[in-house]
Formats: structure tokens, sequence, C-alpha cells
């Protein structure tokens, strides 16, 4: 990369932190301030989620599931045993690892519509149980006084506090995703979605390279879950945890194009805040995210962030 | 004596009801370019496929440099120092050419994920020996200034060559061509056979599938004829021209064609 | 009720939603024997068979034959627009590509149908009455009896199809070797086509069926959907008779482990089906009666 490229990305980075870091009060409402934790929060998600779809071309229609499990994790922790919540974090991260890599090792070994159906089955059976198995997860009613967590003594008590917590949890993920992608591994994923055959000979263990970046995609969503769970104060069985959000997170990463590092957040701001309009509006999210997703992937299918940039390449060639 | 660099012992492959090789043996000695040729679905490909781990054996084995190769998975039978190249070139998408290169490199690599996510330098150190390393694979097969080019956007003969540079950057001991010199021309053949050489030189020992006679003939120092799934002839290039099996296999193939 | 009575009873109402499974099933199965991708919009197919029936019978007042007819009518021309306006371009593009896009077009139809019919549950009247039957101390929907018989009365049909009609002989070339049939001059693209009819056709009939049974909702197709997709899978991905085997099976094996089960545990009927799902998924991918390996993986 260029000297001067290399400085613009610098520049670019350094001014989205800022409009990051200014934002709340830009925005001085805490009901959008709360938007935007569940946009970091989506994005968390969806960072973990490109890197397993759009750079190792592994499909998951049920990546829901593990953000419920780091929830429900951190908020039984918290609830029954009094855990403290920063330990309870790190066990909601662990739990939805685990179980990611017991249904990992069996599911990856499946490819295209096999692995998308394993994934999808698999998201339904976690949405049922947290419905079904009221003893453990309240059922229904879900759990609630979920603590707040708190930095040395310091209660994130307020929207704005809580919101640097998320965004600090974003700008990890994505400095860890950049490192993944630009490394050994990370060729190595980009290797396994072109051509398996040809990366197998060439060293790469398939088995393990899919299911390690399906751990890591699993915990980064069991991450966001728990920060979900101590921003709400409550889990129950909604939207969060259903099959309509695992699509809802598949809208995110090929709106924001796949396997583009700043396409998780793109995808997750619009989504989220599209959502938050559409849902009360009569539901009208469940088609206005089928129409984008056939949109998009009939004329964009690298997403809206290569969309934009091919077209504006193509607006500056016209005379 | 010169090390043994590849045993291959009554290699069997069975498709459904096709039976694609059948009792196969070979040994590949250390240094020089040894070819197998045969009419079309003699079974060369899929011996490569076979030696790579691709295909399960039905039966029979093979070593690698006296390592075990059969029911291995392909990535562990690369790591005993097996490296090929595709019939139809097989480059990785997304990807420039010297990080497909580096692809190649991946079974010298010991960064994993965790080091990668955390930027240890001890791997980013490793990363940039790599890529110095991958850099002049590519400069040995004449393509160092397509370095940061994306990979598939090159010409085809050139595809080749970063796919023969990515297989060369794990130092194999025994890196396996598949059909080399399909679509090439004249020229680009010439200059293919004095890469291959060079190749050789730096102590690689080549194994080769090729269809064109005197490319074959040109650059090996045996010669391996494979029939309808069976060996029929081994020996020096041109003792193999004269075996009167070798010619019958052939001409059959071209009466079969004219009918 | 003895416990004989008991699984004469589960049998019945398992068979009869078996054979919706199977009907959906089969949907699946012959578009992805055509274009070698998994429709994960059928079960809006479904779904739109059975409220576009209810409103023609609640609203036009129309006889019940006619409403059952135009529904598929109606369901099939959907099913054909899905195809040559969103999925006809993305035919070249991967199979990730291809399973969104599906799974977009459910989303679309679903909150269209959201939009038209609103998220109230209707019901439907069943075929006949009496609505149930008593026979030897069990007690039967006679609609179940009903989904049976037309089931196997499509299926007959669809024997004859494949046999008898020009098209239906052509699809069955395609499925058995798609690149022979298209040297023959079938055309590839004609073949997707008709799959997509016949599927919305099969997808409409399971739902006008069931109808009476469970009530109709904007959402019933996910769910059904995703069950016939079990059925399809149990009984090998391409594979007619394994499709309906498996919508049987899944439908009795459904009915009896939640028929059976411990009180309290009813809750889990739907896990049921895609634990079985899984369970065939990570042993035996290619089904029961093992059908092709799964294409453009």
């Amino acid at each position: 990369m260029s000297v001067s490229n290399a400085r613009l990305r610098m520049v670019a980075v350094g001014a989205v932190a800022a409009l990051v870091a200014a934002l709340p009060f830009l925005l001085r409402n805490e009901y959008y301030v709360s938007i935007a934790i569940f946009v970091g929060i989506n994005a968390i998600v969806a960072i973990g989620l490109n890197l397993l779809m759009g750079y190792a071309g592994q499909v998951s229609l049920g990546h829901a599931a593990f953000i419920a499990l780091g929830a429900y994790t951190s908020a039984i922790l918290t609830t029954r045993t009094g855990l403290s919540p920063w330990l309870a974090m790190p066990a909601a991260v662990a739990m939805a690892s685990l179980i990611s890599a017991i249904i990992g090792v069996p599911a990856l070994r499946l490819h295209g519509h096999y692995l998308a159906m394993a994934t999808l089955g698999f998201g339904m059976i976690v949405s049922i149980v947290i419905a079904e198995w009221v003893s453990l997860t309240g059922g229904t009613s879900g759990l609630v006084d979920i603590p707040r967590l708190s930095l040395a003594g310091m209660v994130l008590d307020s929207d704005t506090k809580y919101y640097y917590l998320v965004w600090a949890c974003v700008a990890g993920s994505l400095l860890l995703s950049y490192n993944i992608v630009n490394s050994r591994v990370g060729r190595a994923l980009r290797a396994v979605h072109t051509s398996e055959v040809a990366a197998a000979t060439c060293g790469v263990n398939i088995a393990r390279t899919k299911l390690q970046v399906f751990v890591l995609s699993a915990g980064l969503a069991g991450l966001a879950g728990s920060l979900y769970a101590h921003q709400l104060q409550f889990v129950g069985p909604g939207h969060t945890f259903g099959f309509g959000f695992s699509i809802e997170l598949v809208v995110i990463v090929v709106f924001g194009g796949l396997a583009t590092i700043w396409g998780a957040i793109v995808g997750a701001g619009v989504v989220t805040v599209l959502g938050e309009y559409l849902r009360p509006a009569g539901d009208l999210d469940v088609m206005v995210f089928g129409l984008i997703l056939v949109l998009l992937l009939m004329f964009m299918p690298r997403g809206l962030v290569h969309g934009l940039a091919s077209m504006a390449r193509r607006l500056r060639r016209e005379p | 004596m010169a090390a043994t660099v590849l045993e291959a012992q009554a290699l069997r492959k069975v498709f459904g009801g096709l039976v694609a090789v059948n009792d196969v043996s070979f040994t590949v000695t250390e240094g020089g370019v040894k070819a197998m040729i045969g009419p079309n679905g003699a079974g060369k490909t899929t011996i490569f496929n076979l030696l790579c781990g691709v295909y399960p054996l039905t039966a029979g084995g093979f070593r690698v440099a006296g390592k075990r190769g059969e029911g291995r998975p392909p990535h562990a039978i690369a790591r005993m120092g097996l490296a090929r190249t595709f019939q139809n070139v097989q480059l990785f998408g997304n990807m420039s050419a010297v990080e497909n290169v580096m692809v190649g490199w991946h079974r010298r690599g010991r960064a994993g994920f965790l080091a990668a996510a955390l930027r240890l330098p001890w791997s980013r150190a490793e990363d940039r020996a790599a890529r110095e390393a991958c850099t002049e694979r590519l400069a040995f097969v004449g393509l160092a200034d397509r370095a940061e080019d994306d990979a598939l956007s090159l010409p085809f003969g050139q595809q080749r060559l970063v796919e023969l540079a990515r297989a060369l950057a794990s130092q194999p001991r025994l890196l396996l061509l598949d059909e080399p010199a399909a679509g090439l021309s004249t020229r680009e053949k010439a200059d293919l056979a004095r890469l291959v050489r060079r190749i050789c030189e730096q102590g690689v020992t080549v194994l080769l599938v090729d269809h064109d006679m005197d490319f074959v003939m040109d650059i090996s120092d045996t010669v391996i004829v494979l029939d309808h799934g069976e060996k029929i002839a081994e020996g020096p290039p041109r003792e193999v021209q004269k075996d009167a099996r070798v010619i019958a296999a052939y001409l059959g193939e071209e009466m079969e064609a004219s009918d | 009720m003895s416990l004989w009575s008991q699984t004469l009873q589960f049998l019945i109402s398992g068979l009869s939603m078996g054979a919706v499974y199977a009907l959906i099933a089969l949907g699946f199965s012959i578009i992805y024997n055509a274009t070698g991708i998994v429709n994960f919009a059928q079960g809006e197919f479904v779904m739109l068979g059975a409220l576009i029936a209810i409103s023609l019978l609640t609203a036009a007042h129309l006889p019940l034959p006619l409403a059952f007819l135009c529904s598929v009518v109606a369901v099939t021309v959907v099913a054909a627009l899905v195809e040559r306006i969103a999925l006809r371009r993305l035919r070249a593009a991967g199979v990730l590509v291809l399973i969104i896009a599906t799974v977009g077009v459910s989303m679309v139809l679903r909150g269209g149908a959201m939009l038209v019919w609103g998220k109230d549950h209707v019901a439907m009247r069943p075929f006949s009455a009496p609505e149930t039957l008593h026979l030897g101390g069990v007690t039967i929907l006679t609609q179940s009896l009903w989904v049976i018989a037309i089931t196997l009365a499509v299926m007959v049909g669809l024997q004859l199809f494949y046999g008898r009609a020009q098209v239906g002989k052509a699809m069955r070339a395609t499925a058995i070797n798609r690149e022979g049939a298209a040297l023959m001059g079938i055309s590839p693209d004609a073949m997707v086509f008709w799959s997509f009819a016949l599927s919305g056709a099969l997808g409409a009939t399971a739902g006008i069926l069931i109808a009476p049974i469970h009530m109709a909702a904007y959402n019933m197709g996910t769910m059904l959907g995703l069950k016939g997709f079990c059925a399809a899978i149990v009984g090998g991905l391409g594979s007619s008779v394994g499709g309906i085997a498996g919508g049987f099976a899944l439908g009795v094996l459904e009915a009896l482990g939640v028929g059976f089960a411990p009180t309290g545990y009813s809750g889990y009927r739907d896990a049921f089906a895609f634990a079985i799902l899984l369970l065939v998924l990570f042993i035996r991918p290619t089904g029961i009666l093992g059908a092709r390996a799964s294409r453009g993986a």
C-alpha cells in the first residue's frame, strides 16, 4: 500500500473514531443513544459473522443462538449465583464458544445448503429450549433484574457510559478482525473460501480452520449477548434470540459487504436503525429486509460499501 | 545412493463400478524429473489426487520420504513435503499474487489465531520473512512485478506461474505438476522447461503429468506410461517411445478417435 | 383410553401431518433436482395457498373445489414469478448467494402476506361435516382423512404427469441427468421454470389441506417449510420417494413423540423435528434412501 493511501486510511479511521466518541453528545437524546448502543452490539456480532461468512465462506443461519447463549449465561450467573457481571461476561463468551465447538465439529463437515440447514436447525432448537426450560431460563417471562456493569466503583447506569463500553468492544473486535484477516490464518481462511482442495494441498488444516473461525464468531456473539443482557437488564425469548434475528444478521453482513472490515458497522448501523422504525410500523421490517436482501444480491452483490465505491468510480470516469 | 522421495505400492482406486487405477507401483528417487503419460482416461490425474490425499485409496499405499501417506488428510501429506499444481489452476480469489504464494508457505509458519489477533511481535516477524521469501519465489518464476496484483486478474499463463510459485513456497521435496504445459504457446513451453530444470537444480524432485510428448521427452529423466489405469512401461524417454505396448496404446487411441 | 387407541389416534394425526410434510418435501426435491438449490421460500407457498383459499372462500364465497383450484393456480403463478424475476439472474452466482436470495424472497412473501392479511390467525372450515369420526374408541378428524386421501391422489397424479405428460417426462429426464437432457434439446431454463411452478402448486395444496386443522396465519410457512425440508433431507434430497417417505415418517414420529411425551414437554414439539434433522445431517446427510450428494457445495 502506498504511503499516501496508508495516511488516508489513518485519517479516515481517526475521523470515524472521533465521530463515534462524540456521538452521545451530538445525539443528546437517551433513546437515540440506546439505539446507538444496539448498533454497537449488533456490529460486534456482525464482525464475527463476517469473518465466518465473508472471509471463510461458511454460512450460518442460526447465529442468534450464540447471542442467546451469551446473554442467558450472563443473566443466569448474575441473578442466580450473584456472580459479578465482569466475571459473568467471560463465562458467557466461554459458554457460547464451547457450544459452538461442540456443534461445529459435526456441522462444519457439511457444505452449502446442508450447513445452512444445520445451523438453522440448531438455532431453532436453542430458541425453543429458551422458551421451554422454565426452571433455568424463566421461560417466556425470562429473567429480570440483571445487574448493571460497574467500572472501578462507578456503576454504568447511564446509557452514555454504557455506550462507551460497547463501542470500545466494537473497536477491539474490529482490530481483532483486521489483524486476523491480514495474517497467516486469515489467508488460510480466505483460501478455504475459494478452494478447499487447493488450500488443503498447501498444508491448511481445513476442518480445524473452519472450526476455529466458527468458534471465534460464536464467542464474539456471546460477548454481544452478555453486553445486551446487562444493558436491557432483562432477557426473554424475544426477537433478538430467534430465527428472525439470525436472518437480520445475515442482512447486516450482506448489506455492509461480505469480506469488508467496515461493512459490519455500516450494515449494523443501517439495519438496526431501519428496524427500529419499521418494527413499530406494523412489523414492516420483515418485508423491507427481504427486499433489501434480494435487490442487493441482484444489483450490489458485494454489499453497500463496495457498491457505493464502484458507483463512485464509475461516476468519476464519466465526462 | 539417491534417497527415495516417493514410493507407491499397488495403488488401486475404484469409483463405483469403474476401476480408475489398478495395481500401479513406482518409485521416485531424489533429483530430476519423472513424467507420467498415457492416453486420455489413463488415470494420471487420479493418481495425483490419490497421492495428495484428495481421494482415498481403495487399496495399496504410498510413502513420502519414508512416511506413510495412505489414509492421511491432504494437509498432513503436504506437511510431509508434497506440493502440487492443478490442471485447471486453482488460485485463491480476492487475494494478490504474493498472498496466494504465502498460502503455499502456510505449513512453514506457526502463528495461529491468537498470535494473529494480538499481533504478537514474533508472528509479525514471521509474516515479514514469509512475504520476503514468497516475493522471491515470484521473482524466481519471473513475476516479481506482479506481486501485488489480484491473482485472478492475471492472464492464464501467468496464473499458472503464480500457482507454481505457490507450490514452491513450501519448499517441497516432491513437486507434482498436473498438465503444466496445457494451453501454453511454444515459447511459453520452452520457458517452462527451463524453469522446471532450474527447480530441479534447487533440489526439488518433480513428478509431472502431461499430454505434450515433445515437452515430456525433452525434460524428463524417466517416464512412466499408463493405459486404462495400469502401468504398461517405465524407463528413459527414448526407450519408452519405442516400446511396442506404448505405441499400441496411443495408436489405439488414434484409431478410436478416427472412428 | 387404551394405549392401542391412543397410538392409533396419534398415528392417524401423524399420517395426515406427514402427508403435508411429504407434499412440501416433494416441492423441495423437485426444485433441487432442476436447479441444485434449496428453495427456502417453499414454506411461503404453503402459507399463500392457505390464505388465498380462505379469502376466496370467505370474501368471494367461492365453492370449495373452485377456491382450491384458484388458490393453487395463483400460487403457481407467484412461484413462477419468483423464479423469473428474482432467481434467474442469480443462477450463476455461488451457493451462498442463492441461499440468501431464497431467504430474502421468503421474507418478502411473508412480509407481504402480513400486510395483506394482518397477523391474525384465520380459520378454515373442514372439507366436510361431520368434523370428527368415532371409530372403535378412537376419535379422528375427518379432515385428516381428506388430507391423506388428496395427498395420495396428488401423488398418483404426479406419477402420471412424469410418465405421460411431455413436460413431466422432460423433468424426470433432467432429474436423472441434467447435461444429457439438455443435449437432447430439453431447455434447462424451461425445466427450472416448471419445477418452480410445480413446487408452488404442491406447496399451495399442502397449505389448503392443513388449514382446517391448524389455522392459517402469515407466519405459518416458516415452521412448515423447515419441517418439510427436514423430511426431504431425511428421505434424501432430490429423491421423490425419499421425500414422501421422509414426510410420513417425520409426521408419525413427531406425533408419537409429542403424544407420548411426559406432560409439560409438549412445547418441545418443534424442537423434535429439528433434532431429527440435525441427527440425519450429521450421520447420513444423503438421507435414509441415499440420494445424490449436494451439488454446488
